[in-house]
C-alpha cells in the first residue's frame, strides 16, 4: 500500500475515532460509578444537534461545544434522578432516554434551522484542523496526529487523564469503589449517592461532547440520524475496554478505522457490496465481545464493576 | 431539618399500581403541553388533532368511516406482536433488544419465499403460499434470536449488546437486497423488489387491517395460557425470579433461554411477515421503522402482561398515527409523537417507585 | 489507663453513653428505650438471640441508621459531648467504627487501598508505599498479620477480619465495634482474636462485641449486655454472672441445651443400613479454579445424620453442590441409592431423592417474590397430580400446598404472599416442607441440609432440629453441614471434619469433644489419621 494511502486511512482513523473515544469515555466513567447507562446514542445525537444548531446561530464553535456539554449532562442529569433517587430499572430507563433523545433530535433538527427551518443542508462554524508546528513533521505518525481538529488533541489530553485520575487518585479510588461495592463505600463513608449523581452527570458531558465532534467536525453540519448506532457502539466498546480509559481508545480507534477502510475502499471502486462493509463494525462488536467474555471467563478478573446495574440502598433490611 | 425520606411499604400498594399509570400518563401530557406551548402550537388542539388523527371523530363513525381507527390498528398489529415476543423473553429476564432486527428477517424470509416460489416450485397451490411465509417467517426471526441466546446460555455473552448488533446487520442485509440483487427490474429506480403474487397476499378484515391481528390476538392467549397455566410457564417465571433457585429445582436454564429467545424471536419474525404480507406486498424502506425499539416500551408499559400488551399497542400506536396527522393538520414534526413517548414512559419509570415504596415527611 | 474495678456494674471511666435509643421499621421496633454504657479500656458483651435488636443498636451506634428517638453521649478528653450521629462518616470522624459480619470490604483492591477508602488525605494523589509502610505497623503492633499489597479476593476470612480491624485503628477508632467475630473462625483463630481484644483494650480502646455465644461471654468479656425483643434486660459484670443465667435473660424461659434423642448403632453395613448417599474419592473445583474438594469419601446411612463440621471456606459448600447435582466434579463417584449419579443435573438428583435444605434460604432456596404456594411446588410440579401433560392442575395444586402449609404449621397469611414477608424460621419451615415431601415419595429420605438453623431464634431452631431427629427415626439419612458445632454435636450420629478440601477426621459424636474438634478443624491430626501429601497426589 502507498504510504498516503496509508496515511490517509490513519488520520481519517483517529478522526471517525474521536467521537466514539469521548462517548466511550463518558460511558466507562458512568459504569464504573455502578450506574448502567444505555442512552448513549440518545444523549450522543442530541449533543451533535445542539451544537451544530448552537454554533450556527451564535456564530461560535465554542458556544456549539459548551451547550452540547450541558445538554449530555442535563439528560444524563434526568437517568441519573431515575435510576439512582426513584430506583428505576437501569435498562428501561437507558432505553427511554434513547428513544426521547432521538426523537427530540429529530423534532429539534427539523426547527431550530434558520427562521424554524430544518437544520440540514445548513453550513455553520466548526473546528478548523489545527497544525501543530514541529510535531506534524515527524515522519509518519506526524501527519496523522497532529493535523487535526482541536477536539481530538482535547481527546489526546483527556484520554491519559483519565486514566491517571482513574488509577493513581484518591477520588479514582472512590469511582472505583462505589461501582464495586456501594454498600462498603458507603460504610467507609464515600457519598456513594452523590457520586453517582455526579459520575453519570460528567459521563453524559463526555457523550454530548463526542455528539458535537461529530456536527462540529467530522461530518460536519447535520442530518437525520447522524449518529446511525456510535452510541451503541460506544456501549459494546465499554465492555472491549474492560473498563479501562486506555483501553477505550484502541477499541475507538479500531472501529474509526473499520469507517476509514470502508470509505477508502469504496473511493477505489471495490465490488464488494456496500452493505458488508457497513455491517463490519457491528459484526466486528459481537465477534470482540464474545472473545472477551470467553477471556473473561478463565482470567476471571477482568469485569464489569460487581455493583452494575443495581440500585443502592443504605436502609434495606434483608 | 424536614427531609423526605423514601420508606420501603410492607406490602407493595395495590393501588398504586393502578393510580400510577394514570398519573404518569396525566403529567406526561402536560410536560408535553409545555413543550407544544413553546413550539407555538395550542396544546389542546394538538391533542384533539392526535386524538381524532388516531381513532376519527364520532361524525365520521356516524357515516361508516373507520379510516383512522384502522389505520391506528394497522400500526398496532407489529407492535402487538413484538411486545409480546419481547414481555416474554423480559419474563426471563433475557433483555431481547433485537425485535427490529427480527422483525426484518423475518420480513425476508417471508417476502423471499413469496417472490421466488413462483419460479422455483411453479405448481405448487396458491393455498401453500401464506403458511409457509408464515413458518418460515417466524423461523428466520426465531433463528436470528437464536445466535445471541446460545452465545449466552452457553458462553455468558450479554444479549443486550449482540441482539442490538444484529439489528443493524439485518437491516443493512435488506437494504442490499432490495437496492441490489432483489430489485424490481421494472421498478423505475424506485428501490423495492417486485410485487408479491397474490397468493401471497395476507387477507384483509376492515380497511388494511390484516390477519395479523388475528395471529396478534391468538399469541396473547396462547402466552397467557403458556405463562399461568403451563409447567414451562412456570419456569420461566421462575428463572425471572431467582435464577439460582431455578437452577437448583432442576430447571434447565441454558435450554430454556433458547426456547424463549426462539419464541421471542419467532414473534418478531411473524410481525415481519405480516408486514410485508399484509400491507407492503413487497420488500422495500419503511419495515424497519422502530416497531422493534417501541415494542421494548409496551412490553415495559403493559408490565409484561399479554392482553397488557395488546391494549397498550393500541395506545402507542394511536400516539404515532395521531403524530402523523398532526404533521399534516398543525404543521409539528411528527417526531412530536416520538418524544411523548419518551415522557410518558420517563413518568412512567419515575412513578413506578411509588408501588413499592411511601414518601415520608421526617425531622 | 484506668483501673477497672471489678464489682463496680457502671463504668469509673465511660466512653460511649446511649441513653434511651428508639429504632422502628415497618412492622417491627428494633430498638425499645435501650440505654448502654460502655467503659474505655473495657471489653463489653452484648448479647442476644437474633432479632434482639443487637446489629441495629449497633449501626445506630455507628452511623448507619438514625435513631427515632433517643441520644447518644460520647466522652473524649474527658468531657462528656452529645453526638449527632448521621452517617458512618461522622461516626468514625468521632472515633467509633464497626467490623460487620459481612465484611465491608472492596474484592478487587488491596489491603491498602481498603485501608484508606473513604479517608480525606492524601487529598489527591495516592502514595500507596508509604500507607503499606503505616498499615504494616499498625499491624505489627496489634498483633494483626496481613500483607498490604494483597489483593482481597486472595485472602482468607479471618485474615479479612483483620483488615477490617486495621481499617478502624488505622483511622484512630476508640470505640471498635465487632458484630458476631467468631462466626467465621476457628477454635484457635477465636482465641486469638481475644487476645487481639485485650491488647486494645489494654490500649484504653472500648471494645464492644456482639455475639449469641454464651461461651464466648464468659472468656472473653468483662462485662455483659442482655438484649431481649429491642430492650436491654440486664447488665452485669461477666465474672459475676453465670451460663445458666445469661442464657435464661436471652431468652426469657429455662433452656435445655441438649434434645433429648436414643443413641443408635452406627456401621452401615453392620446393620444392614442401606448406603443411601455414597461419595467415593470426590475431587471438585470451585469457582475460582482452585481444589475445594480433594479426595473426598464419605456414606451417608439410612437412620442416620451424618454431620460435617469446619469453618466456612474449607469445601462444605461445594459438598453440598456436588452431591444436590450442582457442581461437576473433576474425578471420583457419587453414589445415590446405589445408583452412579455423577455429573448429572440437578433435575437428575432431584428424581433419585435427594432433598436439600440449602444455606441460602432467599438466596437459593425459594424465589422471594413469588408466592408461597409455588414456592412449595418447586421439586413436585412435575409429576401428576400437581401436573397433567404440560399443563398445571390448580386443584391439585391448591390441595397440596393447603396439605403442607398445616402439617408443617407454616405460618402464612395465605398461600398467595410473596414468600420473602415470612420471617425466617417460616422461610425455613417452607422449604424444609417441601423437601421432606419431596424425600416421601421414596422409601427413604435423603437430605442434604446446610446450615439449617443459621439466623433462626431458638423457638425456630428447636423445632428445625426437632424436624430433622424425627426424619432420622423414620429411617431418614441426612447430611448435616453446619458451622455451629453444639447444634453437630446434638445432632449428629457421627462428625467428620472437613479442612481444606479434606475429610481429616470422623468420629462418633458421642466421644468427640470440643477442644479436639476445633484443632481438627484448624488442620491438626485427630482420630484418624490421614496420609496425605498436600500437593496434587491427591486429585
Amino acid at each position: 500500500m502507498e504510504l498516503d494511502l496509508f496515511v490517509s486511512i490513519l488520520t481519517i482513523t483517529v478522526r471517525a475515532g474521536t467521537s466514539l473515544v469521548f462517548a466511550t469515555l463518558g460511558e466507562i466513567i458512568t459504569e464504573r460509578a455502578g450506574i448502567l447507562n444505555l442512552g448513549v446514542e440518545g444523549m450522543m445525537i442530541m449533543g451533535a444537534v445542539t451544537a451544530f444548531a448552537a454554533a450556527f446561530h451564535s456564530g461560535s464553535a465554542v458556544v456549539g461545544l459548551l451547550v452540547a456539554l450541558a445538554v449530555g449532562g442535563l439528560l444524563a442529569l434526568i437517568h441519573a434522578f431515575l435510576t439512582i433517587s426513584l430506583r428505576a430499572d437501569q435498562t428501561v430507563s437507558g432505553l427511554a432516554l434513547t428513544i426521547f433523545g432521538s426523537g427530540l433530535a429529530s423534532f429539534l433538527g427539523q426547527r431550530l434551522g434558520p427562521a424554524g427551518s430544518p437544520l440540514v443542508g445548513q453550513v455553520g462554524p466548526r473546528f478548523e484542523k489545527v497544525i501543530v508546528p514541529v510535531l506534524a513533521d515527524i515522519p509518519g505518525l506526524g501527519p496523522v496526529l497532529f493535523r487535526q481538529d482541536a477536539l481530538v488533541y482535547a481527546m489526546y489530553v483527556l484520554v491519559p487523564l483519565a486514566w491517571f485520575i482513574m488509577y493513581k487518585t484518591r477520588p479514582g479510588l472512590h469511582l472505583r469503589a462505589i461501582g464495586e461495592s456501594p454498600h462498603t463505600a458507603d460504610a467507609m463513608g464515600v457519598n456513594v449517592i452523590g457520586l453517582r449523581y455526579l459520575y453519570t452527570v460528567l459521563g453524559g458531558m463526555l457523550v454530548g461532547l463526542g455528539g458535537a465532534h461529530l456536527s462540529l467536525a467530522y461530518t460536519p453540519g447535520w442530518t437525520e440520524n447522524l449518529t446511525s448506532g456510535r452510541g451503541w457502539i460506544a456501549i459494546a466498546l465499554v465492555i472491549f475496554a474492560t473498563w479501562n480509559p486506555a483501553r477505550a481508545v484502541l477499541g475507538a480507534l479500531l472501529f474509526g478505522g473499520v469507517n476509514a477502510i470502508q470509505f477508502r475502499l469504496q473511493a477505489a471502486g471495490t465490488t464488494i457490496p456496500a452493505a458488508f462493509l457497513n455491517m463490519l463494525p457491528y459484526a466486528f462488536t459481537i465477534i470482540v465481545l464474545v472473545l472477551i467474555t470467553w477471556w473473561e471467563a478463565f482470567r476471571k478478573r477482568v469485569g464489569a464493576p460487581a455493583a452494575l446495574g443495581l440500585p443502592y440502598m443504605r436502609e434495606e433490611r434483608t | 431539618m424536614l427531609t423526605l425520606k423514601l420508606e420501603k411499604r410492607l406490602v407493595p400498594s395495590r393501588s398504586m399500581a393502578y393510580l400510577v399509570p394514570v398519573i404518569s400518563f396525566v403529567l406526561a401530557l402536560l410536560f408535553g403541553a409545555v413543550l407544544l406551548t413553546l413550539a407555538g402550537a395550542n396544546p389542546w388542539r394538538t391533542y384533539q388533532a392526535m386524538l381524532e388523527g388516531a381513532f376519527g371523530t364520532p361524525t365520521q363513525w356516524a357515516a361508516g368511516d373507520f379510516y383512522n381507527l384502522t389505520e391506528t390498528l394497522v400500526k398496532a398489529i407489529p407492535l402487538m406482536l413484538c411486545g409480546l415476543g419481547v414481555s416474554i423473553a423480559f419474563r426471563m429476564l433475557f433483555w431481547n433488544i433485537g425485535a427490529e432486527g427480527q422483525l426484518v428477517m423475518g420480513g425476508f424470509a417471508a417476502g423471499g419465499t413469496a417472490l421466488w416460489l413462483p419460479q422455483l416450485a411453479p405448481e405448487l397451490p396458491g393455498w401453500l403460499y401464506l403458511p409457509l411465509m408464515l413458518v418460515v417467517g417466524m423461523l428466520a426471526g426465531a433463528i436470528w434470536a437464536l445466535v445471541p441466546a446460545l452465545l449466552k446460555a452457553y458462553l455468558r455473552v450479554n444479549e443486550i449488546i449482540t441482539t442490538l448488533m444484529l439489528n443493524y446487520i439485518a437491516i443493512l442485509w435488506l437494504q442490499h437486497l432490495y437496492y441490489g440483487p432483489w430489485k424490481d427490474p421494472q421498478g423505475y429506480g424506485f428501490p423495492g423488489t417486485a410485487q408479491f403474487v397474490e397468493a401471497a397476499w395476507l387477507p384483509r378484515l376492515i380497511g388494511r387491517v390484516h390477519w395479523g391481528l388475528i395471529f396478534a390476538l391468538v399469541a396473547a392467549f396462547v402466552i397467557w395460557l403458556v405463562l399461568g397455566r403451563t409447567r414451562w410457564g412456570y419456569e420461566i417465571r421462575l428463572i425471572g425470579e431467582n435464577v439460582s433457585a431455578a437452577r437448583y429445582a432442576g430447571v434447565n436454564i441454558a435450554r430454556n433461554i433458547v426456547l424463549v429467545a426462539a419464541l421471542s424471536g419467532g414473534l418478531a419474525g411473524l410481525a415481519g411477515m405480516a408486514e410485508v404480507a399484509g400491507i407492503s406486498h413487497r420488500l422495500q424502506q419503511g419495515l424497519a421503522v422502530g416497531y422493534g425499539f417501541t415494542a421494548i416500551i409496551v412490553a415495559w408499559l403493559a408490565r409484561l402482561n399479554p392482553f397488557g400488551v395488546i391494549l397498550v399497542s393500541v395506545l402507542l400506536a394511536a400516539l404515532l398515527v395521531g403524530g402523523d396527522q398532526i404533521q399534516i393538520v398543525m404543521r409539528l414534526p411528527a417526531s412530536m409523537a416520538l418524544v411523548l413517548q419518551g415522557a410518558i414512559l420517563f413518568f412512567m419509570l419515575g412513578g413506578n417507585i411509588f408501588t413499592r415504596y411511601r414518601l415520608r415527611l421526617t425531622r | 489507663m484506668p483501673e477497672q474495678a471489678p464489682n463496680l456494674v457502671r463504668s469509673p471511666q465511660p466512653a460511649v453513653d446511649m441513653r434511651g435509643i428508639v429504632k422502628r421499621f415497618p412492622g417491627v421496633v428494633a430498638c425499645d428505650h435501650v440505654n448502654l454504657t460502655v467503659g474505655a479500656g473495657e471489653i463489653m458483651a452484648l448479647l442476644g438471640e437474633n432479632g434482639a435488636g443487637k446489629s441495629t443498636l449497633m449501626s445506630v451506634l455507628c452511623g448507619l441508621y438514625r435513631p427515632d428517638a433517643g441520644e447518644i453521649w460520647l466522652y473524649r478528653n474527658g468531657s462528656p459531648q452529645r453526638a449527632d450521629i448521621r452517617s458512618p462518616r461522622d461516626a468514625i470522624h468521632l472515633g467509633i467504627g464497626m467490623v460487620h459480619q459481612h465484611f465491608m470490604l472492596v474484592p478487587n483492591q488491596t489491603v491498602a487501598e481498603n485501608i484508606i477508602l473513604g479517608l480525606e488525605r492524601p487529598r489527591f494523589l495516592l502514595n500507596m508505599h508509604q500507607v503499606e509502610r503505616e498499615v504494616l505497623d499498625l499491624s505489627r503492633r496489634y498483633r494483626l498479620q496481613v500483607d498490604p499489597s494483597a489483593y482481597i479476593w486472595q485472602l482468607s476470612v479471618g485474615e479479612q477480619q483483620r483488615v477490617e480491624i486495621l481499617k478502624l485503628l488505622y483511622r484512630g477508632a476508640d470505640v471498635l465495634i465487632l458484630d458476631e467475630p467468631t462466626a467465621v473462625l476457628t477454635p484457635q483463630e477465636a482465641e486469638e482474636l481475644g487476645r487481639v481484644m485485650r491488647v486494645m483494650a489494654g490500649e484504653g480502646k472500648a471494645v464492644i462485641f456482639i455475639t449469641h455465644k454464651l461461651d464466648e461471654v464468659m472468656a472473653f468479656s468483662d462485662r455483659v449486655t442482655v438484649l431481649r425483643d429491642g430492650k436491654n434486660v440486664a447488665t452485669l459484670v461477666t465474672a459475676q454472672t453465670t451460663k445458666t443465667e445469661l442464657a435464661r435473660l436471652m431468652v426469657g424461659r429455662e433452656v435445655l441445651f441438649r434434645v433429648e434423642r436414643q443413641l443408635v448403632d452406627l456401621s452401615c453395613a453392620a446393620t444392614g443400613q442401606t448406603a443411601l448417599l455414597s461419595v467415593q474419592n470426590v475431587c471438585a473445583q470451585n469457582d475460582r479454579g482452585l481444589p475445594a474438594l480433594r479426595n473426598v469419601s464419605l456414606e451417608v446411612c439410612s437412620g442416620q445424620i451424618l454431620g460435617i463440621a469446619g469453618v466456612a471456606g474449607n469445601g462444605q459448600r461445594e459438598l453440598a453442590e456436588v452431591v444436590t447435582g450442582l457442581r461437576p466434579v473433576s474425578s471420583g463417584r457419587v453414589l445415590v441409592r446405589g445408583q452412579d449419579l455423577t455429573n448429572q443435573s440437578p433435575a437428575r438428583f432431584i428424581q433419585a431423592g435427594v432433598s436439600h435444605v440449602p444455606g441460602d434460604r432467599l438466596g437459593m432456596g425459594l424465589a422471594g417474590n413469588l408466592p408461597v404456594s409455588d414456592n412449595l411446588i418447586m421439586k413436585a410440579y412435575r409429576q401428576p397430580p400437581l401436573s397433567s401433560g404440560p399443563f398445571l392442575v390448580s386443584r391439585a395444586i391448591g390441595q397440596f400446598v393447603q396439605r403442607l402449609i398445616r402439617a408443617f404449621q407454616v405460618a402464612t397469611p395465605s398461600p398467595e404472599t410473596p414468600v420473602r414477608m415470612l420471617s425466617g424460621g417460616n422461610l425455613q419451615k417452607t422449604i424444609l416442607a417441601r423437601e421432606i415431601t419431596a424425600g416421601q415419595e421414596h422409601d427413604l429420605t435423603l437430605l442434604v441440609a446446610v446450615h439449617p438453623t443459621r439466623g433462626l431464634d431458638v423457638g425456630a431452631t428447636e423445632a428445625v432440629q426437632r424436624t430433622l431427629l424425627e426424619q432420622r427415626a423414620q429411617g431418614a439419612g441426612i447430611l448435616l453441614i453446619s458451622e455451629d458445632l453444639d447444634e453437630l454435636l446434638v445432632l449428629s450420629d457421627r462428625i467428620a471434619v472437613m479442612f481444606e478440601g479434606q475429610i481429616v477426621a470422623s468420629v462418633d459424636a458421642r466421644e468427640a469433644d470440643v477442644a479436639q474438634l476445633g484443632l481438627m478443624m484448624a488442620g491438626g491430626r485427630g482420630a484418624h489419621e490421614q496420609e496425605a501429601d498436600k500437593d496434587g497426589a491427591l486429585c
